[in-house]
């Protein structure tokens, strides 16, 4: 266990009981959220962090299981005296709806068909999440958040949260996020859902009822989402040209370094992660585009916003890179809102928002320190 | 850390309740005191991430842009202010920078450091060197200062691309005017501001 960290940790499970509309126009008349949280909550209830979690994450951001050695997965961030700091801060995580760690998603039972909803477990899109994060919010009784903070896909969770509850949202950080999507990004996002589709065990997502799972077509998703996530310059320096074996085999087996990691990652994604949670959320990232969505109101809801915005990128990361940040930036200008915006150099891709780096962390707790003096 | 004297100046001649941006913006401490002071709004921009950490620690917006790619993200007069506090000599093409000031601020407020300063003239002209001064301290060789210029150079771009000059100060280092500074402003001053539109 890491000096600083928070120690053992244990989620909590809540059932929420008002039915949720969907965008799709499909309704959720009740469902489960799994959440951990760190720190403890003031007297004023005013230190309150979201933090929101990108594809392939969980509730799990930090601290560590009884019995497992690897800690959350922004444990480097979240801690005591770490920048988003535990000893400050009250960090509020959950897994998002939809997801597969514990919050009702596909592999969850229908309560009104009594059956597990696969396929049948409707698309759930940004802005449905934030609003499933209000009322998980409601629950904790919590009157605003201090801070709501993500990365990636969470980015954009974090943007939507000041387009969607202006009032509610003191400071917003959206670190290596996009606006929304390029074709180039939906176009890796359909590969890998034609990855899962073309799987023989899909059946059209409704896998769990024959007792199989996609996931061949799951590990080659997770394998293509790897590429985008690391840089050209980090793939050359941890792998190059490397052999696994001790000499070309003139064959089709693993015999590049690279080659033997991505199978690596692509199985071991399959052992924790299902497949219709793979699907949902890439469709979730498609779908994001709050400018095109904005109506009057949510444009008035920005300008009305008294949020300070952090907006981060990394200058290696092509899945989302500096130039999307800066779009986003745009749009805060165009709409005066207080805004800071940094382009860390790192090596690390899209990944690098996951990884310590000196700047990186330094900006945060500036960023995270100062705003935090108000309380 | 003590306030940089040149910028008292400068937030001598913002108006309150105003908007500004600070090209440069080094730690934000202009912004910082226009904020407390004089109730201004506004961004740093600076490129150097040192500075991005030290203005975020001064609760300034900043952004980490090069000013060499242009302002083209701010809309045309966004900004009651734009400032270039002690950074022109280092821009790669200050025409063009100063163009863009223009559009997106109603005046621009560029400060720079005087090359026609008798120390400057000295040292090229007795010793033959590149001159090094307290206000230029490098050596030719690795300068970021690229486009130097005098007081004289300065109001000759100004007639040349039709800059309006409002208002301008020649003084020595440390803020002060004297009679030689008022008598021979290129020989004797240090610093010279100029607000333009």
């Amino acid at each position: 266990m890491d000096e600083n960290s928070i120690g053992y940790v244990k989620p909590t499970i809540v059932t929420i009981k008002n039915p949720l509309k969907l965008l799709s126009g499909r309704v959720l008349s009740q469902y489960n959220l799994i959440y951990e949280t760190y720190g403890s909550l003031n007297k004023d209830r005013s230190n309150a962090v979201l933090i929101c979690h990108a594809l392939s994450g969980n509730h799990h951001v930090a601290g560590y299981y009884e019995g497992e050695e690897k800690p959350g997965w922004w444990n480097n961030m979240i801690g005591p005296s770490k920048p988003i700091d535990t000893n400050k801060l009250f960090v509020v995580c959950l897994n998002n709806l939809g997801g597969c760690h514990g919050s009702t998603g596909p592999i969850s039972v229908n309560p009104e068909t009594n059956k597990i909803y696969g396929s049948d477990f409707p698309i759930i899109t940004v802005s449905d999440w934030v609003t499933s994060q209000k009322e998980l919010m409601n629950y904790l009784d919590i009157p605003f958040w201090k801070f709501v903070i993500g990365g990636s896909l969470g980015g954009m969770q974090a943007l939507q949260w000041s387009f969607q509850y202006p009032e509610l949202i003191n400071n917003c950080i959206a670190i290596a996020a996009a606006p929304k999507l390029t074709a180039q990004n939906i176009a890796f996002n359909e590969i890998a859902r034609q990855a899962i589709m073309k799987d023989p065990s899909w059946h059209d997502g409704n896998y769990l009822d024959k007792g199989v799972s996609p996931n061949q077509g799951l590990a080659l998703a997770r394998m293509l989402g790897h590429i985008t996530y690391l840089s050209d310059e980090s793939m050359r320096e941890k792998f190059g040209r490397d052999l696994k074996t001790p000499k070309l085999n003139f064959n089709y087996d693993v015999e590049f370094q690279i080659e033997s990691y991505l199978k690596y990652q692509g199985e071991k994604f399959v052992t924790g992660f299902d497949a219709n949670t793979y699907m949902l959320m890439t469709k979730s990232l498609d779908y994001f585009d709050p400018v095109k969505d904005m109506s009057q109101s949510l444009i008035n809801n920005l300008q009305k916003s008294k949020s300070k915005f952090l907006i981060i990128s990394f200058t290696s990361d092509w899945r989302f890179p500096p130039k999307r940040s800066k779009e986003i930036v745009k749009l805060l200008l165009d709409n005066k809102r207080n805004v800071s915006y940094s382009e860390i150099s790192a090596d690390g891709g899209h990944d690098a928002f996951l990884m310590g780096n000196h700047d990186y962390f330094d900006i945060m707790r500036s960023f995270i320190l100062e705003s935090n003096n108000g309380i | 850390m003590a306030f940089r004297k040149d910028l008292l100046l400068i937030s001598s001649w913002i108006k309150p309740n105003t908007k500004v941006l600070d090209l440069g913006c080094g730690n934000g401490e202009l912004l910082k005191i226009l904020k407390q002071d004089k109730n201004i709004s506004g961004y740093g921009i600076d490129n150097d991430i040192k500075n991005i950490k030290l203005s975020l620690k001064n609760n300034v917006n900043v952004l980490q842009m090069d000013l060499d790619k242009g302002l083209n993200g701010f809309e045309l007069e966004s900004f009651d202010y734009v400032v270039l506090a002690q950074s022109l000599q280092v821009i790669k093409n200050p025409k063009e920078l100063l163009n863009q000031m223009l559009r997106i601020g109603k005046e621009v407020i560029i400060s720079f450091p005087n090359m026609g300063h008798w120390s400057s003239r000295i040292q090229l002209l007795t010793c033959g060197v590149m001159p090094v001064t307290g206000n230029l301290p490098y050596a030719w060789h690795d300068t970021p200062n690229i486009h130097l210029c005098t007081i004289k150079d300065f109001l000759k771009f100004c007639k040349d691309n039709n800059f309006e000059i409002l208002e301008h100060s020649i003084t020595d280092n440390n803020q002060k005017t004297n009679s030689l500074t008022k008598m021979m402003p290129n020989l004797f001053g240090q610093i010279a501001t100029f607000r333009i539109k």
